[in-house]
């Protein structure tokens, strides 16, 4: 029975310089997530027993989650488990081209690198209004580029999440203003693919 | 005929320090003048081009209505503010939120946690229902009162992009501040306007 924990940057706030300032990660990280773990904390206090769950399996079948409470943990809860899931895909010598079992399934599922990346980008730069891109593992295995508007998650899909992608205005304005298009172009060069791989890994089962 | 970006009515600096002019040259020349050309360009050679900006708002979907909206929503979010001392409501707007709400403060409540509560992108509105009472509501993104039937009397933007700059996550500080820049007699006109069968900005 554990609260849920703002988990710590695995670097340094500047460490994605130029591509995301120290400033950015510093608000991001330590406002904006944290205050999605205060508030996921305080709405499952009236329900305690849902302390018992990890916020992946909170956010999996939503239904099943008391009426009361479920908007807050759909909002809230998303918001940890996208941001805490977003962290340690970025990182200061990143980018380049997927690696390992990964590559080869983006080959596959879309062509080539370069098709992916221009779909994602895609699903990136028309989300309207706040959310993220994805890179998921369906049901069937396959691997699917999609949008979530708001904190919601590809896991309350049946999805499970490889590669995301905050656009919400908070992850990029300080440094890019309304330039979302340059934001999601310097986010290619600090793609951990060895995490996204392992991600991958992970989802496939 | 194309759409037109409609001036701003005041100076890019008149709000500082609660809007500052860096937020109003991003927000107005950049945010609000891109949804204009979008809605151009997606409006260019179909019928749509020939209609209102209201109309579009009320009929339109997709990409279309969304940046028709934020063109409606912007337009009407810049005549909601002023440099003047704001003060607070008088007259029929403060009669009639009196009416609806108990107190001029127990809206401003009401309406301030419609906004700070607003989860992601979107605006805060005080409108005017068909039968005439007066409500507090939120929409998502580009999402307009018009679309449920009802008059838009104010409006606050709840984008991250409208106060980033000036108050980072804190979306309370802002909202706070928003409450200093109202225009009370737009509001006012507003009101009257739609008791007429009228409105807009």
């Amino acid at each position: 029975m554990a609260r849920h924990e703002l988990p710590a940057l695995p670097y340094a706030f500047d460490a994605l310089e130029p591509h995301i300032d120290a400033r950015t990660m510093e608000i991001h990280h330590g406002k904006h997530h944290a205050a999605y773990v205060n508030n996921l904390n305080a709405a499952l206090d009236k329900h305690p027993q849902l302390f018992e769950l990890s916020v992946e399996d909170l956010l999996r079948d939503l239904s099943r989650i008391p009426e009361d409470i479920r908007t807050a943990v759909r909002n809230n809860g998303g918001g940890h488990a996208n941001h805490a899931f977003f962290w340690p895909l970025l990182c200061p010598r990143g980018g380049g081209a997927p690696v390992g079992e990964l590559a080869a399934a983006i080959n596959a599922g879309f062509g080539s690198f370069d098709t992916f990346k221009e779909k994602f980008t895609t699903a990136a730069t028309t989300r309207f209004g706040s959310g993220w891109a994805w890179l998921s593992v369906d049901g069937q295995g396959s691997l699917v580029v999609s949008s979530t508007a708001n904190q919601d998650t590809p896991i309350s899909e049946g999805q499970r999440p490889v590669l995301g992608l905050d656009v919400w205005e908070h992850a990029y304005y300080l440094n890019y203003q309304n330039r979302r298009p340059d934001y999601i172009a310097a986010f290619w060069n600090i793609v951990d693919w060895k995490r996204a791989n392992a991600s991958f890994l992970a989802a496939r089962g | 005929m194309a759409f037109t970006l409609p001036a701003l009515p005041y100076d890019q600096d008149a709000l500082a320090p609660l809007i500052s002019p860096e937020t109003i040259e991003y927000h107005y020349g950049k945010h609000h003048r891109a949804y204009l050309d979008n809605l151009n360009r997606l409006s260019e050679g179909t019928d749509w081009a020939a209609r209102s900006l209201e109309e579009i708002v009320r009929r339109a979907d997709g990409a279309l209505f969304n940046n028709a909206a934020q063109v409606w929503n912007h337009s009407f979010y810049w005549n909601c503010l002023s440099p003047d001392e704001a003060g607070g409501p008088h007259g029929e707007p403060a009669r009639r939120i009196a009416e609806a709400f108990g107190s001029v403060d127990a809206f401003t409540e009401r309406f301030t946690a419609a906004a700070v509560g607003h989860f992601g992108s979107g605006w805060a509105w005080l409108v005017r229902r068909g039968d005439g009472s007066l409500a507090v509501t939120s929409t998502a993104n580009a999402d307009n009162p018009l679309r449920a039937g009802d008059t838009p009397l104010l409006t606050c933007d709840v984008w991250e992009h409208a106060y980033y700059i000036d108050y980072r996550n804190a979306r309370a500080r802002y909202v706070e501040a928003f409450w200093k820049l109202v225009d009370w007699q737009f509001v006012a006109s507003q009101l009257a306007c739609s008791e007429r069968g009228g409105m807009g900005p």
